[in-house]
């Protein structure tokens, strides 16, 4: 690195020391101590902390969240797909209103939408009142406080973060491509499957790699549509700092779960870089 | 008319396009156009930028729909087929190479839509790579290739589908001088050893003199002539086609005429030749040399070609006679 580069760089690295690298080397340092009764820090080493991940208790809340995540991701990815495709086949302005309107709730308070949900999901919120005013239901469904409904807030909060790099990574597609495969005796569905699914991976993949990572720690979601039953890891971790007061087993877990992540963010990465690193370059 | 294949010459005739015009917003961008081509015929489209070369080969292909008229492939109406039900393949201008597949899967594509047994397959593959000399490169993906062999490699894509015919638009047009070269040859070669018919799209007027049977010259969406390279350079038609293939001198007379530069000889001598005038310019182009005469008298120069065995010497601003054969006028409508 020459000096001017350096000079350039340098308020970006003061910036991530101080927000990033420092607080998370305390949070490493804290993890390996443990804690008295009132809730403060015994500067003695320890792995216990790591010890109580493996309890059953948080075993599983790990695992749901993991599940959790990765069904949001599934259904944002099979929700946003067709409705990126749907997009790139409209005129310019047709376009833009869409993305304007896909990036609309981002302008609103997160809170306030997701509450919104409450209005909808609860025992006597509107669904259930339409439901039973058509004859469909006789008694209100439980919706609200279920893992549904904490799939169903994940999936609408996180949807825009899988639309757009889909949308991009389909713009961005040589359509002559298209062109070419239909020339060579593909039908439009086989054009579609050998050709746009594999050339907009990269944007799948990015969408991905964004709605899991992000989901794995939204706790507020959980916390409002999911009560006290739906508890992810994210939900363990404020407590363990804001109720319990145990900063050392809460800094473990944040530990294990930014490892975790990193871990899946790598694995995402490697499947996108082994099977279509050739569409990428290309295009570069 | 008759749905007849034969053309009358023995050949059969692979592609008749009936009155064909394509109108884009209203603007005519191919006019009328009723053109057959043989079975085994190498015929190029030959015009200037924008002139719609690119857009007859589109509609042949089944891209784009014509306005009006039809088109037939061996005899069977296709102006309503999709591009994937016609039974021949076009190497596009940029290859459009599938970058997520390697050479061999990209040459593999068609035969698997059309599903063609595994075993053909291989075989259809193999020869494919043999014919365009892409062996060491089977494996690789299109960005690891050069221009030149992704050029090969839409040429072999297309021909392991064994279509009934081929549509190149300007499948050279973004390679330098020598790779073009070697490519022409090689190509008119395969086209010899496959009996497939072409039909090239260019606008440089040499490639399309060297390679083709027959040349159609077009201009602002009008056909000009249709001959072959040597009709279309010793008999041209109209103004355009005799100045856009190879040089020429247009005299406006009492009627329109041309006459080849080589066919123009120059004499010092001044008595009995057709016109005088001074040498303007003596330029040498190694196997011949050519000089540039502005005539006495009149508002134009006259050019005349030169071949090695001419010792003359020539000084600019020399008098001399010009002189041709009557024969060797060619009246051109304009
Ligand atoms: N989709 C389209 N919409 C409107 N006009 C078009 C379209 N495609 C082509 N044209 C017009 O039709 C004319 C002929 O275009 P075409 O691409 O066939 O030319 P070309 O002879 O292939 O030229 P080049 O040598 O530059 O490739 C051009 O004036 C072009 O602007
Ligand atoms: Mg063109």
């Amino acid at each position: 690195m020459n000096k001017r580069s350096f000079g350039v760089l340098a308020p970006v690295v003061l910036w991530l020391s101080f927000f990033m690298v420092i607080p998370m080397l305390a949070v490493i340092f804290v993890s390996f101590m443990q804690r008295d009764n009132l809730g403060n820090i015994v500067w003695t080493f320890s792995l216990d902390n790591y010890a109580r991940f493996f309890e059953p208790l948080y075993l599983g809340i790990y695992w749901d969240t993991i599940w959790l995540s990765v069904l949001t991701t599934v259904f944002c990815l099979l929700l946003s797909y067709p409705l990126a495709y749907y997009m790139t086949t409209l005129g310019p302005k047709a376009q833009k209103f869409w993305l304007i309107g896909i990036t609309v709730p981002f302008w609103i308070n997160f809170l306030i939408r997701t509450y919104a949900w409450i209005i909808l999901l609860r025992t006597q919120g509107v669904v259930n009142s339409l439901l039973m005013d058509i004859g469909l239901i006789s008694e209100p469904l439980q919706m609200l406080y279920t893992q549904g409904a904490v799939l169903l807030g994940m999936v609408y909060t996180f949807i825009p973060y899988m639309v757009l790099p889909i949308y991009v990574s389909l713009e961005q597609m040589d359509k002559r491509l298209l062109e070419a495969s239909s020339d060579l005796g593909a039908s439009r569905w086989r054009s579609f499957w050998h050709i746009t699914l594999p050339q907009t991976k990269s944007g799948m993949m990015t969408g991905s790699v964004l709605v899991f990572v992000t989901t794995t720690g939204m706790f507020v979601v959980a916390d409002i549509l999911g009560g006290a039953k739906s508890q992810m890891i994210s939900n363990i971790i404020q407590n363990q700092f804001l109720g319990a007061r145990d900063w050392p087993f809460g800094s473990a877990l944040s530990v294990i779960f930014v490892i975790s992540s990193l871990v899946i963010i790598g694995l995402f990465n490697r499947a996108l870089r082994s099977s279509y690193d050739s569409s990428k370059e290309a295009k570069a | 008319m008759t749905l007849s294949t034969d053309n009358g010459k023995g050949l059969m005739l692979m592609i008749r396009l009936e009155n064909v015009e394509k109108h884009f917003a209203g603007q005519p961008v191919v006019h009328p156009l009723s053109l057959t081509i043989d079975e085994g015929e190498f015929l190029t489209l030959l015009g200037p930028s924008g002139c719609g070369k690119t857009t007859i080969l589109r509609m042949i292909a089944g891209f784009e729909q014509p306005t009006t008229g039809i088109i037939r492939l061996d005899g069977e109406d296709v102006t309503q087929l999709p591009p994937n039900k016609r039974n021949l393949n076009l190497v596009f201008q940029h290859y459009a190479l599938f970058p997520h597949m390697t050479v061999e899967q990209n040459i593999q594509f068609g035969l698997k839509m059309k599903k063609v047994p595994a075993k053909e397959q291989r075989e259809r593959i193999d020869e494919a790579i043999r014919l365009t000399q892409l062996t060491a490169l089977a494996k690789r993906y299109p960005h690891q290739l050069s221009g030149g062999q992704q050029q090969r490699v839409a040429i072999a894509r297309a021909i392991a589908n064994k279509p009934k015919v081929l549509l190149l638009d300007e499948p050279l047009g973004a390679l330098d001088l020598q790779l073009r070269k070697n490519l022409q040859a090689e190509l008119k070669q395969l086209q010899r050893s496959l009996g497939i018919t072409f039909v090239y799209v260019t606008h440089d007027q040499e490639e399309a003199m060297m390679m083709s049977d027959r040349i159609v010259i077009m201009n602002t969406g009008k056909v000009e002539q249709i001959g072959s390279p040597r009709d279309v350079y010793e008999r041209p038609e109209t103004l355009f086609a005799a100045t856009f293939i190879g040089e020429n001198n247009i005299f406006h007379e009492e009627r329109l005429f041309t006459v080849r530069p080589e066919k123009v000889r120059v004499t010092p001598e001044l008595a009995d030749t057709r016109k005088t005038g001074i040498i303007q310019d003596i330029v040498y182009l190694g196997n011949v040399h050519k000089l540039v005469i502005h005539l006495e008298n009149e508002p134009t120069s006259v050019t005349s070609v030169l071949d090695f065995t001419d010792q003359r010497d020539w000084s600019i601003g020399q008098k001399v006679g010009v002189h041709w054969n009557l024969q060797d006028e060619v009246t051109v409508g304009r």
